[in-house]
């Protein structure tokens, strides 16, 4: 069953994945990437991890997605590109061997180390019921928080940093120069 | 054929790997950046698949908690660099990846 979910999922994934790639129109990118982003939520859901599926649909489909498009739509820029068009002759079949070999060289990492990996041995009978049995609905969560709010409660506070400093960035770069600043930047540039 | 019933953690690692690698393509053949972002969104999401796998395999939750200060971290930086790639496309419309030496002041 988990292989059938897997097979659809992962075709999902690597269909939306190409399409970015491939699509020259930046709206169909940003829509084969909607196609990707629920491939990997379902495929976290497979994994038991219900809340970060959950966050990833609201996060990335519903917000991150939804700026590109604001972005493409915004600024006019949703002109097909001419895939034709190769600046650098060598430049794609160099990116083959690239992306192969990057490729290649993980696959052939995760695959020698495969048993390198043992899981760590429970520390409380609880943590050893939700690994082991199927876990109830809100036992991720639970476990999660529970990881969030002790272990990493002052990354978590930075995160609020972070956020509040990328709003601030973002509004000073996306604000128009109004005209008397406009000025008198102008006018600082000239005599040089 | 080996009856396989379960998609082990390989299995996820490798779909991991083929995404990570379309994705580096991408950021290397793309020349339009919101799509050049997309590309980058695409090796991050490669890279919480990987988080998510092994801390199933793992047993530890910490794995999870790392996708999610990954995810908040992939927004910020979202925001930012449409922040940027807006103000270029401003002042210059239908710039490309090659015209990024606008970014000098």
């Amino acid at each position: 069953m988990e292989l059938v979910v897997f097979i659809i999922a992962g075709a999902m994934v690597i269909g939306g994945a190409l399409g970015v790639i491939i699509r020259s129109h930046p709206v169909h990118c940003a829509l084969s990437l909607v196609l990707t982003l629920f491939g990997i939520a379902v495929l976290f859901i497979a994994q038991n991890a219900q809340f970060l599926a959950a966050v990833q649909v609201i996060v990335y489909a519903g917000a991150i997605v939804v700026l590109f498009l604001f972005v493409i739509m915004l600024l006019g820029v949703d002109q097909a590109e001419d895939l034709r068009i190769e600046p650098f002759k060598i430049q794609r079949p160099l990116a083959a061997v690239v992306g192969v070999g990057i490729v290649g060289l993980i696959i052939t990492a995760a695959i020698t180390s495969r048993n390198a990996f043992t899981p760590k041995p429970a520390v409380s009978p609880a943590v050893a019921a939700a690994t082991t049995n199927p876990p109830l609905h809100d036992e991720n969560i639970r476990q999660l928080a529970r990881d969030l709010f002790s272990d990493h409660v002052f990354a978590f506070e930075l995160t609020s940093v972070l956020l509040v400093i990328a709003v601030v960035g973002t509004v000073l770069l996306a604000r128009r120069p109004d005209r008397a600043q406009a000025v008198t930047t102008d006018a600082r540039k000239a005599p040089v | 054929m080996i009856a396989i019933a379960h998609p082990t953690t390989l299995y996820y690692l490798i779909l991991a790997a083929v995404l990570f690698g379309v994705g580096v393509v991408g950021v290397m053949v793309r020349r339009n950046p919101l799509v050049l972002f997309m590309c980058v969104e695409l090796m991050l999401n490669a890279v919480n698949l990987t988080f998510v796998a092994m801390a199933r395999k793992l047993g530890d939750i910490g794995g999870q908690t790392t996708v999610f200060f990954v995810l908040v971290v992939a927004a910020a930086e979202v925001v930012v660099g449409l922040g940027i790639i807006v103000a270029i496309l401003r002042r210059r419309p239908g710039a490309t990846a090659d015209d990024l030496d606008e970014l000098k002041g």
